[in-house]
C-alpha cells in the first residue's frame, strides 16, 4: 500500500534501521510483534574485539543496545528526527561470542522531553544475558510541535 | 611527555590493526605514555547516526572510548602479558558532534589493580576544551596465573 498517512510502528521501524547508515555497519535488524520489538545482531567478522576467544568488541555490544534502545524509541515515539542519547551505562556480565545476539528494550518511562530505558541482550538463552544497559535519551518532537 | 617500554608501545600501535572492529572503523594510534592513550577515528559516510545532519553515530563514539580505554589499560599495566575485558562503561554525551567531524578520545587509567582497572576518558571532535563525551569505565584485567615453580 502506498497510501498516505500515519506509518505504522512497522514502518517506523523499518524507516529507522534504513536511515541509519551505521546500523547498516553493524548489520543490525529487528523484528516486530505488535509493539514488543527484537533487535538481531548476526554475527560479523568486524564486530569482533578479542580474535582470542573470539569475542565482540565491548563498544560494538554497548552501540547495539543503544540503537536497540533508539529503535524501541522510534516505535513508541514516532519522530522525523532522531532521538538522541544523553548517558548510557552499559553492564557486561559474559562475554559477547561469535554468534548472532539479541535484545529488548524496556521503556521504564517516558516523559515529555527525556525517556529512561533499559535493555538488555543475550545469545542462546534469553534468561542468561550477557550485556544490559541503562540510559537516558532526548526526545526529538514529531512534525507537529 | 614520558615513555612507556618499547613493548607497551607496540602494542598500542597494533591496537587499532590488529582488533578486526577497531580496523573496521578506521581507528588511528595517535599516542600513549605511561596510565594513558589516544586513538582517533576519521570521520566517514557510512558510520553516520544522524542522516539529516550527517554527524558520526553514538555507538562508534562508545567503541572509540571503550577501545580507548583498553589502551590506557595497557600502557598503566606494565609489560607482563594480560588481556582486559569491560566490566562497566558509563558513557555520557554533552552535545552531537561537528557534521561530517572526526572524533579524538584520550582516556587515562588512574587506578590498576591485580585484578581491575579504573579509567576516564574524553572525547572531542574539533576544540579539547568543547568535549562531545566522557566515559568512566572499569576493566577486570586477566594476568596469567603466577608460576607455582617459582
Amino acid at each position: 500500500m502506498t497510501t498516505a498517512g500515519p506509518k505504522t510502528p512497522a514502518e517506523q521501524l523499518e524507516t529507522f534501521l534504513q536511515r541509519v547508515p551505521y546500523v547498516r555497519f553493524l548489520g543490525m535488524r529487528a523484528e516486530l510483534a505488535g509493539d514488543e520489538m527484537t533487535a538481531i545482531l548476526p554475527f560479523a567478522p568486524h564486530l569482533v574485539g578479542n580474535t582470542f576467544l573470539p569475542a565482540l568488541h565491548g563498544g560494538v555490544i554497548g552501540a547495539f543496545l543503544e540503537m536497540t534502545a533508539l529503535a524501541q524509541l522510534s516505535v513508541a515515539q514516532p519522530s522525523p528526527r532522531v532521538h538522541k542519547t544523553i548517558d548510557i551505562t552499559i553492564e557486561y556480565l559474559r562475554p559477547g561470542r561469535a554468534q548472532t545476539a539479541y535484545a529488548r528494550a524496556d521503556l521504564r518511562k517516558v516523559g515529555r522531553r527525556i525517556a529512561n530505558v533499559h535493555v538488555e541482550a543475550w545469545q542462546e538463552d534469553r534468561d542468561q544475558p550477557f550485556a544490559a544497559l541503562r540510559g537516558h535519551f532526548l526526545l526529538s518532537g514529531d512534525s507537529s510541535t | 611527555m614520558a615513555d612507556v617500554p618499547d613493548i607497551v608501545r607496540d602494542m598500542a600501535r597494533s591496537m587499532t590493526t590488529s582488533v578486526p572492529q577497531a580496523a573496521a572503523l578506521g581507528f588511528r594510534f595517535v599516542s600513549v605514555s605511561p596510565g594513558r592513550g589516544s586513538l582517533d577515528v576519521p570521520w566517514r559516510a557510512d558510520l553516520v547516526g544522524d542522516p539529516d545532519t550527517e554527524v558520526i553515530a553514538g555507538g562508534v563514539v562508545t567503541s572509540l572510548l571503550d577501545h580507548t580505554c583498553g589502551l590506557a589499560c595497557a600502557a598503566a599495566a606494565g609489560t607482563e602479558p594480560f588481556s582486559t575485558a569491560t566490566l562497566d562503561l558509563r558513557i555520557d554525551y554533552m552535545r552531537p558532534a561537528a557534521p561530517r567531524a572526526g572524533v579524538v578520545a584520550e582516556a587515562h587509567c588512574y587506578k590498576i589493580t591485580r585484578t581491575v582497572a579504573f579509567v576516564r576518558a574524553e572525547a572531542w571532535d574539533v576544540d579539547r576544551g568543547d568535549l562531545i563525551a566522557t566515559a568512566q569505565a572499569a576493566f577486570v584485567v586477566n594476568r596469567p596465573r603466577p608460576d607455582p615453580a617459582s
